[in-house]
């Protein structure tokens, strides 16, 4: 991984890059085909999953039952497909915008070897059904320490890195992720705080409708945070690169990250609608919901209209394709979410299958293709090609990632409401007009539909793994030198 | 019940409510009072990133700003009506338990007419009656089926109603008990105390009682046991006690299965079985039209037969 010293003849500059010396792309081309591999197996178990709701005999043993693979679905595609994709991307951003190195680069390698370590005990105790018991917060105790050390080994790096940055001003893409460990460290300490009774088993500290709200505290900020924050900072990275305009408003960008940092830790009790959680609590977590929505779509905005006069490179660029469909993506889900947070909408859409289509226009939607667009980006950077081995395959991947995601949320939907008009019904006797598996057969179809769905965002996934290999195949790893600061840049 | 133990946590909270939406105001006052002069177009701020990222310095969307304010002012009106604040309960004095128990409530009156016709009935008059069996079969499918199947049919440790054969009794007051109250059956486990041997020749003796192909000889063995210790809830000749829901042992019905193994496995590890009471949830009256359903079950003459 030596620097090619001819890249960089100019090291005059007021800066102090020494001579010679290079970005660490060492950590990011490994978070980078990981988030390949892990999206691949994340949504292999997720189609899996898809297919057992269909096919009830496709549950094999206890190890195989759905009820252990859904978590590691949603485990694998969070934390191991989406985390290695931050991982991957913020180490890149914050060492570009910074112009140096990352601070350490034993501490990189720590935070990449011991998030690989959580990812392969999450996928081995999952099925085994050790579990704590808490949606996207299943591991046990052990790995979530492992977890708290990785992440603070990640801040220390991040900061550190931004700490002794070249250039003065912070740029936009590093509040988010800056944002996002931070809020994520708290999130994971406070959720996962538990009383250990063995190796493997543990009991939360918090009893009853409490647990129940600091788990949705946890598990609306997970999406917040992990979900949104992080992935909007890819996006003010790698749009406005790929598109080569400057991001439309600086002002714009200042006004959503405040609101939506701070308006998404309120959100949480809307999970809890017309539970045991204080009516007060439910109020607060619907009103803040719906304040939500003008800065979420504060971001889009930013992103989409930074395209504005580079309109055209849509037509030819399948990368721009990714990370625009993303930012559509992320405007009807955060558009949606407020929506579904309305008590009465709520009162339908609660328990059914419309959550989680909601759950996968933002999943598949917004994370996978601003993620999967983001790593199109950096393969050739990292691997010292000009462009991916195949562009058109780049093209036929986001074809069939749309139809995909269309496919599924659009099944869900149906699926969803089906089900939410369906378990209201009642007869003049008072009587449920419907026994609830006669839901589970209006809804069968759309669950062949929904598989289908899955199963093409699966293959698209499998065409980018090969166009990867390709790519790297024909490449040699280099690390790009740092250059020096211009004055003007400062 | 209040949900703080001190009047100060409500004081808190409104305040944080209140800081917090006069502090997004005030954000979005604060960035939303520079406009762009017409035509003219934004400049970049001057920063530079990474070779050529850059920031226009376009002021807010209009519609995006006055979206925002939307919901804030949506929000404030919803605390003035709704409870959110603790210290204040909202000006429609709505609460969740309320709203359920309106709505309950004037269900509750509508149908009363209905369900008072069938509770002057007697539990079998009910089970001739076509109308009323719909209306139990409709409960039935909705609070039943996860156990006793849509068919009624039971399944392994849940009891098949269609047939003749009752744990606790099938006449309708009994019935009507089992719904209401619940049931609790519970088998000991004999396995330490007969040993592995022991057990087994009980268990022959049971298949000899039921009819069933035994070993004689282990059966003559296991008679001795049954008399003594299995006699006391299950009878003499085995065929059982309704009044403690003790098995027939010598009909064809069997609650886990009527083969050796799990007849052994039953008698060493005993069983634990539970039917929820419904009484409390349903009321008296849907409970009737219920028994009434369930005893036409296995009573399927007259009217109720020629309906099905």
């Amino acid at each position: 991984m030596q620097a090619n010293p001819a890249s960089h003849p100019d090291t005059r500059g007021r800066g102090q890059a020494s001579p010679g010396e290079t970005y660490n792309y060492r950590v990011i081309r490994q978070f980078s085909i990981m988030t390949v591999v892990w999206g691949i197996v994340g949504m292999l178990v997720g189609v899996i999953c898809a297919a057992q709701m269909t096919w009830p005999e496709l549950n094999f043993g206890p190890w195989f039952h759905f009820g252990r693979l859904r978590p590691l679905h949603t485990n694998a595609v969070i934390f191991a497909f989406g985390g290695c994709a931050l991982f991957a991307t913020s180490y890149y951003v914050v060492q570009r915008t910074s112009q140096v190195r990352l601070i350490s680069d034993a501490l990189a390698s720590f935070t990449f070897w011991g998030w690989q370590l959580v990812i392969v005990a999450a996928a081995v105790t999952l099925p085994l059904g050790i579990t704590s018991g808490k949606e996207y917060a299943e591991l046990e105790w052990p790995i979530d320490i492992l977890i708290t050390l990785v992440w603070v080994a990640y801040a220390v790096v991040f900061f550190g890195t931004l700490a002794k940055r070249k250039i003065k001003h912070i740029y936009v893409a590093n509040w988010f992720y800056g944002a996002f460990i931070l809020a994520v460290a708290l999130l994971h300490i406070v959720n996962s705080l538990a009383v250990p009774v063995s190796m493997w088993k543990s009991y939360s500290v918090y009893a009853g409708a409490v647990d129940a709200m600091v788990q949705w505290w946890y598990g609306h900020n997970a999406v917040g945070f992990f979900l949104t924050a992080a992935f909007l900072g890819m996006m003010y990275y790698f749009v406005p690169k790929q598109a080569g305009r400057p991001v439309f408003s600086y002002r714009l960008s200042v006004v959503h990250f405040w609101a939506l940092v701070f308006t998404y830790m309120w959100a949480g009790p809307h999970h809890l609608h017309y539970t045991a959680l204080p009516d007060w609590t439910q109020s607060l977590g619907m009103v803040f919901s719906l304040i939500l929505l003008a800065p979420s779509w504060g971001g889009m905005i930013n992103g989409i209209m930074t395209l504005s006069g580079a309109w055209h490179k849509l037509r030819s660029d399948p990368i721009l394709k990714f990370l625009i469909t993303a930012l559509s993506f992320y405007g009807m889900s955060t558009f949606e979410g407020p929506m579904m947070s309305i008590k009465t909408v709520n009162a339908l859409s609660h328990y059914t299958d419309w959550t989680i289509g909601h759950v996968h226009s933002g999943a598949l939607g917004w994370v996978a293709m601003i993620s999967i667009g983001s790593i199109y980006y950096l393969i050739p950077r990292l691997f010292g090609r000009d462009s991916m081995w195949s562009v058109r395959l780049i093209d036929t991947h986001f074809w069939l990632s749309t139809i995909g995601v269309v496919l599924y949320i659009a099944a869900m939907w149906i699926a969803g409401v089906t089900q939410g008009l369906m378990w209201r019904q009642t007869n003049p006797d008072g009587t449920l007009a419907y026994a609830f598996i006669e839901s589970i057969k209006a809804t069968y179809p759309y669950y062949i539909v929904r598989v289908t769905g899955g199963a093409l965002y699966l293959l698209g996934m499998l065409l980018m793994a090969y166009n990867v290999a390709r790519t790297v195949m024909a490449g040699r790893a280099e690390d790009a030198a740092i250059p020096a600061v211009a004055p003007a840049h400062a | 019940m209040e949900d703080f133990s001190s009047g100060f946590w409500g004081i808190y909270i409104a305040a944080i409510v209140v800081i917090s939406l006069a502090g997004l105001l005030y954000l979005l006052r604060s960035q939303s009072v520079v406009k762009l002069p017409k035509g003219q177009k934004a400049d970049v701020t001057g920063h530079k990133w990474d070779d050529d990222l850059e920031e226009y310095n376009n002021p807010l969307p209009r519609w995006w700003m006055w979206l925002f304010y939307l919901t804030i002012f949506f929000a404030i009106g919803y605390l003035v009506l709704y409870p959110g604040l603790v210290v204040w309960k909202g000006s429609n004095n709505w609460t969740a338990a309320g709203q359920f128990k309106q709505e309950r409530d004037k269900k509750d009156a509508e149908i009363k007419p209905l369900y008072d016709k069938f509770m002057q009935q007697d539990v079998v008059a009910v089970s001739k009656s076509t109308e009323a069996r719909e209306i139990g079969q409709r409960l039935f499918m909705t609070y039943c089926i996860q156990c006793h199947g849509s068919d009624a049919h039971g399944a392994k440790g849940f009891p098949n109603l269609t047939d003749d054969d009752w744990l606790y009794g099938g006449s309708p007051e009994k019935i009507v008990e089992t719904i209401s109250n619940g049931r609790g059956g519970q088998m000991p486990a004999f396995g330490a105390q007969f040993g592995e041997e022991g057990v087994k020749d009980v268990a022959n003796h049971v298949l000899k009682i039921a009819g069933k192909k035994f070993d004689a000889e282990r059966a003559t063995r296991g008679e001795a046991n049954f008399k003594t210790v299995c006699a006391a809830c299950h009878g003499p000749d085995g065929k059982g006690n309704q009044a403690i829901g003790a098995p027939n042992l010598t009909d064809k019905t069997w609650l886990y299965g009527g083969s050796e193994t799990t007849i052994i496995e039953t008698i060493t590890n005993g069983r634990k079985n539970y039917m929820p009471a419904w009484k409390e949830f349903l009321g008296d009256a849907k409970v009737h039209l219920l028994a009434g359903y369930v005893y036409g079950l296995s009573h399927q003459e007259g009217e109720a037969a020629k309906a099905k």
